[in-house]
């Protein structure tokens, strides 16, 4: 083990939490995932907590499994509210964690340095009204109901697709030259500002 | 039944009367035909859907009302069923469906979350999809039983039973007003509807 790594560990119930400094989130992933008798080779989720308790800090968890030991552990990064909420990406330890970051980002806010493509992905890629898992989203919403509505009626859902995605859904070959060749470009459809809340 | 271009001193051999016999007769002919052959474009999103599926197995077997043909797509159907709730991410394509479809056309909402937003009372779900379409028949449940479906299905071949070839004003295409996607003046909808999302503050229109 890499010395001073670890901040702190609980076992507890047949779990294994480990608490790791967030400057160190990389180098103690790549630890687990690549020393020999760690071989956690498998990212099974990424998520986030945020406590009522104000004063705690939100917690971005980890869980790793591997596959080979049969072995599970869990490892939480501590992100103090004050502080800017930005973690590095394990992507290019696991490809897998590529969406899973983007759902914490899309509800949490929290940020991940080196992602490739850090998007929302559950919300629309226009929606402007905050990030709805943390404590402070009312559970309605920003905007007004009719608001809402008009926002999502407005919306153009296939302008927003990458070329990844619509030949995933094997649309590629349908698209209008210049969107094929505008996406081809990387560029996305176009973003409306999102109106002042 | 009243008609258009039907007075109401109907006496003997009046030219109104027989023009007002002649529409009923087409009326008639044409919404027989249409309410018997209605063919549904399925839109499930939820637990509802499995109610609806029931609904078309052969136990309930809504065939027996000329809903033989399921048309999963929109250019051939008649009768949209949102079945289950509707989340915001969604609205603008059931509002594509619905401008796909041909005239006549007709919407079912099924089941609490489709017609009122239901137990989602959030961020990310609509409250009620005829904030996006209007709609026909409501079919309260969660989820409603097939044949609750069955009755807001029947109650919609009374409805189309109801309407005139002759009467323009029931089938014109909708197009919005305005970029805010009022299909109505707002002192029109404000006058028809109520506050809507579990709240007394706010109102279509706004």
């Amino acid at each position: 083990m890499i010395p001073g790594l670890l901040r702190e560990a609980v076992a507890r119930d047949g779990e294994t939490i480990v608490y790791v400094a967030r400057e160190r989130l990389l180098e103690a992933m790549r630890y687990l995932k690549e020393t020999p008798g760690q071989d956690y080779d498998y990212l099974v989720d990424v998520t986030a907590v945020e406590f009522r308790d104000r004063e705690r800090p939100l917690e971005v968890v980890y869980f790793l499994r591997s596959l080979t030991r049969k072995a599970d552990i869990r490892i939480k990064v501590e992100l103090q509210q004050s502080d800017e909420l930005a973690v590095d990406s394990v992507y290019s330890l696991w490809h897998g964690a590529d969406w899973l970051e983007r759902e914490v980002f899309d509800m949490f806010g929290i940020t991940f340095r080196g992602h490739p493509d850090l998007r929302r992905i559950l919300m629309w890629e226009t929606y402007a009204e905050g990030y709805p898992l943390r404590k402070n989203f009312p559970l309605r919403g920003r905007f007004s109901r009719a608001e809402q509505v008009r926002q999502a009626l407005n919306l153009n859902p296939e302008g927003h697709y990458s070329l990844e995605e619509l030949s995933i859904a094997e649309a590629e070959g349908d698209l209008p030259d210049d969107m094929r060749d505008r996406l081809r470009r990387g560029e996305r459809g176009v973003i409306p500002d999102p109106p002042a809340p | 039944m009243k008609r258009v271009g039907e007075t109401t001193e109907v006496s003997g051999q009046s030219p109104n009367y027989l023009v007002a016999k002649f529409q009923d007769l087409v009326d008639w002919a044409v919404n027989s035909s249409r309410a018997n052959s209605l063919w549904p474009m399925p839109f499930g999103t939820a637990c509802c859907a499995i109610e609806f599926m029931a609904t078309a197995a052969s136990r309930f077997d809504f065939a027996r009302f000329g809903m033989e043909r399921q048309a999963f797509s929109p250019r051939q159907a008649d009768v949209l069923i949102c079945a289950g709730r509707l989340p915001f991410k969604l609205a603008p394509v059931i509002r594509r469906i619905y401008d796909q479809m041909p005239q006549p056309k007709w919407v079912i909402s099924m089941g609490a979350c489709a017609s009122t937003g239901g137990i989602f009372d959030n961020y990310a779900m609509v409250q009620g999809i005829d904030t996006i379409v209007p709609v026909d028949v409501y079919v309260p449940g969660c989820p409603p039983r097939p044949e609750g479906l069955l009755y807001g299905i029947l109650l919609l071949h009374k409805k189309i039973k109801g309407e005139s070839l002759f009467d323009a004003v029931k089938r014109r295409d909708e197009q919005p007003l305005d970029d805010k996607g009022l299909r109505l003046p707002p002192e029109t909808i404000d006058e028809i509807s109520e506050p809507f999302g579990n709240s007394v503050h706010q109102f279509r229109s706004s």
